[in-house]
């Protein structure tokens, strides 16, 4: 202990130039290596509580604290939805100019007119990005069921008004002025055999083209096209726009070409739902959507 | 057991202060069984008891003393042109013709453009952000390895705005004696008046500092206008609100404390440092033993050695952040050259050689006191290193900035669908094909898409050439994105993925820009 006590005075007699500048340690020592105590400036200690004052007057401004059936409403009566409100009003008031020109153009006049056809894909896109792509897809590329909007075939017609009238009014919406009329169930209604039902599949499979099973009796086939289907998809299959009944004889399948996906298409019916848009979104939006939808490169 | 701890000092290596610190403590600790109260070598100030020791500090108020001389010269003249330029940059006009700011230095946040003088940058070539940063990364380290924490000392802007505000402090509450003495009076007029106009100025600098800032965000004079008659948008104001409270509370009372606690720099530079770069040492090879000058004399008498530091601690005393270079490397030390220029005076008032406090490297010193011989290094794997990074990334950048075109095109393909088939059977490709303008006027670009032999291009919102290629129209600079779809009949392999060619011509038949991209099959 002496010794150590004779080594500490001789340190501490140390002239200025001779001494290292001596820091205390924590007392904390691990395998001879110990812990310089450096404290922290004091500012850093006020910082600290000027955080907890901070949360304080958190807590007083903005709605935070459940009360039993209510909540604290903040003494200016913040609200995220008015803020959300106020910064809607705001984009209405940025957009204002040319909303007011694309409700007063025509669809057509909007779509020739380049900053105008600018604007309506830009709000067109985010309207169906928010609305139409859970059933239509990001690009418009549709699925199994829900129709590509990219292609050029269309059940209720491509032009700019039949695209703005589905738009407004829907499918099968319960719109007394939608789309109406559906496939009917032949087979499960019991309008057609199933032995039918086999050799009427084959026949369309046949018009447009593709693969029919050997020794399927098209001719019985198209008897029964002709006396059950040609109603409504025309007696050469070519559809009918008015009924939303698909033209049989290109390239496009909603439900698929295969044997199996007519057969059950046949069987069971089809009659898929599009809602009627023109209550939820404004007349200058469904425009906007109208001009996108179309100008996807299938717009006739 | 201890002589290697204690002989420490004075073999000054290369290691950092504050490991130094730590061996004779840790020699003690082996020697000692009960260590964890008795290793602790207090100063006077601190308590014994580790229990008792302060988690928090008050700052300890540095006065440093007014100097003058090279160092000095050559900080003042550094602070007048940052300074200078930091404040005036923002009037400088540079005129690029109708349709753009007139500014020199302009950051347009609204239209998303940058502007310096003759450079004008978008959004998407912000990557020269990236090049400016590691060029800016990479002067610092060869700074670092040329001669230590020059950055620190001269440059970094909270020397620089300290050193203002303790020239201004320096100017009103008078020099170090006289301020500290004042400082020890009781609270009355003169010393509440002299700390009201301090503190005043202090804020004037601190408002102007906010206030140039704004600047380079807007036209400057129109905004200066708009500020005077409170017309500028809020967002203006709060920022000269939050920089002016910065600035006062960084330069004005955080000061050393700013580099001390809350600058990554010291520590990365003491990692990045090695032994060839010169830092501001004390030459204690020539200094030690110190001995004032009767004391040296007395020494002399009996045919003793006395040191050329009189220890008069001059060069503490006008230390902005109060080290005493004389211990040693240390990380509090900015190496603001202040305290050379300290010691040269009084070595010249003593009859001494100067630089006795000086650039140098601890290599060159401990060879003075072995009688080997000193060299300067400049030209070293690191040095040649990062100033051929230096050269290689300015050379990529110089040349991009020299050859782009003032016309950009690109090219997102439609990710769904990829692609679509016609009622027909016929495929379709749909893109959206982005023109960036970046002319004064507006221009028409034709566009021509090449390498699918056959196929129908059509866009929508533009007209067509006299050849039937779409002719699309982009105002000045400005962006335009037109939905391109691309049509073939041709029938195609399996999976197929052609590579197209899309290029804009401009109306002087020149290739404004191309870009590739591929039309995909079934």
């Amino acid at each position: 202990m002496s010794g150590q006590t004779e080594r500490l005075d001789k340190l501490a007699r140390k002239p200025a130039s001779q001494s290292t500048r001596q820091v205390p340690t924590t007392g904390h020592e691990w395998d001879g290596l110990q812990e310089l105590n450096r404290p922290l400036p004091r500012w850093w200690l006020w910082l600290f509580y000027a955080t907890i004052v901070w949360s304080v007057g958190y807590w007083l401004v903005y709605p935070a604290w459940p009360l039993l059936s209510s909540y604290s409403n903040g003494i200016f009566k913040w609200h995220s939805r008015a803020a959300v409100s106020s910064d809607l009003a705001v984009l209405q008031t940025q957009r204002g100019a040319m909303t007011t020109r694309l409700a007063a153009a025509s669809l057509a006049e909007i779509e020739s007119t380049p900053e105008m056809l600018d604007f309506a894909r830009a709000l067109g896109g985010r309207a169906f990005a928010d609305n139409c792509a859970p059933c239509h897809g990001a690009g418009g590329g549709g699925a199994k069921g829900y129709p590509n909007l990219v292609d050029n075939d269309w059940l209720w017609g491509g032009s700019l008004d039949a695209i703005s009238q589905t738009i407004t009014h829907g499918v099968r919406s319960g719109d007394e002025q939608g789309h109406q009329g559906s496939m009917p169930a032949f087979g499960r209604d019991g309008m057609l055999k199933r032995d039918e039902v086999l050799v009427v599949a084959e026949y369309v499979r046949s018009l447009s083209g593709l693969s029919t099973t050997a020794g399927a009796d098209l001719a019985r086939g198209a008897k029964i096209f002709a006396d059950n289907c040609a109603v409504c998809h025309g007696p050469d299959g070519k559809g009918n726009r008015a009924l939303g009944a698909p033209n049989l004889t290109d390239q496009i399948w909603l439900y698929g070409s295969d044997t199996q996906a007519i057969i059950e298409g046949i069987w069971n019916g089809h009659g898929g739902v599009m809602p009627a848009w023109g209550g939820k979104l404004d007349p200058v939006t469904i425009k906007a959507l109208t001009v996108y939808v179309h100008t996807f490169g299938g717009g006739e | 057991m201890c002589p290697s701890g204690l002989s420490v000092s004075a073999g000054v290596g290369p290691t950092a202060a504050v490991m130094r610190a730590a061996h004779p403590l840790s020699d003690l600790a082996a020697a000692a069984t009960d260590a964890a109260t008795t290793t602790t070598i207090a100063e006077s100030d601190f308590p014994s008891d580790p229990d008792d020791e302060p988690l928090y500090a008050a700052r300890k108020k540095i006065y440093p003393q007014r100097v003058s001389g090279t160092f000095r010269r050559l900080k003042w003249a550094l602070l007048v042109i940052t300074l200078g330029i930091y404040y005036f940059l923002p009037f400088v006009r540079w005129d690029r013709g109708p349709n753009a700011p007139n500014q020199a230095v302009l950051i347009d946040f609204p239209a998303r453009r940058f502007y310096f003088f003759f450079i004008e940058i978008w959004p998407q070539e912000v990557y020269y952000l990236t090049g400016l940063l590691i060029i800016a990364a990479m002067a610092l380290f060869l700074m670092n390895a040329v001669a230590g924490r020059l950055w620190c000392g001269y440059l970094c802007p909270q020397t620089v705005w300290t050193d203002l505000f303790v020239t201004v402090e320096r100017w009103i509450e008078g020099d170090r004696r006289e301020h500290l003495l004042r400082d020890q009076q009781p609270w009355g007029l003169d010393r509440a008046t002299r700390a009201a106009a301090k503190h005043f100025c202090w804020l004037m600098i601190a408002w102007w500092t906010g206030g140039a800032w704004v600047l380079y965000f807007g036209d400057a004079p129109t905004l200066v206008r708009e500020l005077a008659t409170f017309k500028a948008p809020p967002v203006a104001y709060g920022f000269i609100g939050l920089l002016t409270f910065t600035t006062y509370a960084l330069a004005g009372w955080m000061r050393e404390q700013v580099c001390v606690y809350m600058c990554p720099w010291p520590r990365i530079q003491a990692a990045l440092t090695d032994e060839y770069a010169l830092n501001v040492c004390y030459r204690h090879d020539r200094g030690e033993p110190r001995a004032s000058l009767k004391k040296a004399a007395a020494l002399h008498e009996h045919g003793q050695a006395a040191g050329d530091c009189i220890d008069c601690r001059q060069c503490v005393y006008v230390c902005p952040t109060g080290v005493d270079i004389r211990n040693g490397p240390n990380l509090g030390c900015i190496q603001c050259g202040l305290c050379i220029d300290a010691c040269d005076a009084v070595m010249a008032k003593v009859g001494r050689a100067p630089r006795l406090i000086a650039y140098d490297t601890d290599l060159n010193i401990r060879a003075r006191q072995h009688g080997g011989q000193t060299s300067y290094q400049f030209v070293r794997m690191r040095t040649l290193l990062y100033a051929a990074i230096i050269a290689v990334v300015g050379g990529v950048m110089a040349y991009a900035l020299a050859t782009r075109h003032a016309q950009a095109l690109t090219i997102i393909h439609d990710r769904n669908p990829l692609f679509v088939r016609l009622s027909d059977g016929a495929i379709r490709n749909g893109y959206a094909v982005h023109i960036a303008n970046k002319n004064r006027e507006t221009q028409s670009f034709v566009l021509k898409v090449t390498g699918l032999a056959g196929a129908d291009v059509e866009t929508f919102g533009s007209d067509k050439s006299a050849e039937g290629q779409p002719v699309i129209t982009v105002g000045p600079d400005q962006t335009r994105q037109v939905r391109v779809i691309v049509t073939t009949r041709q029938l195609l392999e399996p999976n197929a993925s052609i590579p197209l060619t899309f290029s804009i011509v401009t109306a002087n038949g020149q290739v404004g820009a191309t870009a590739g991209d591929r039309f995909v099959g079934p």
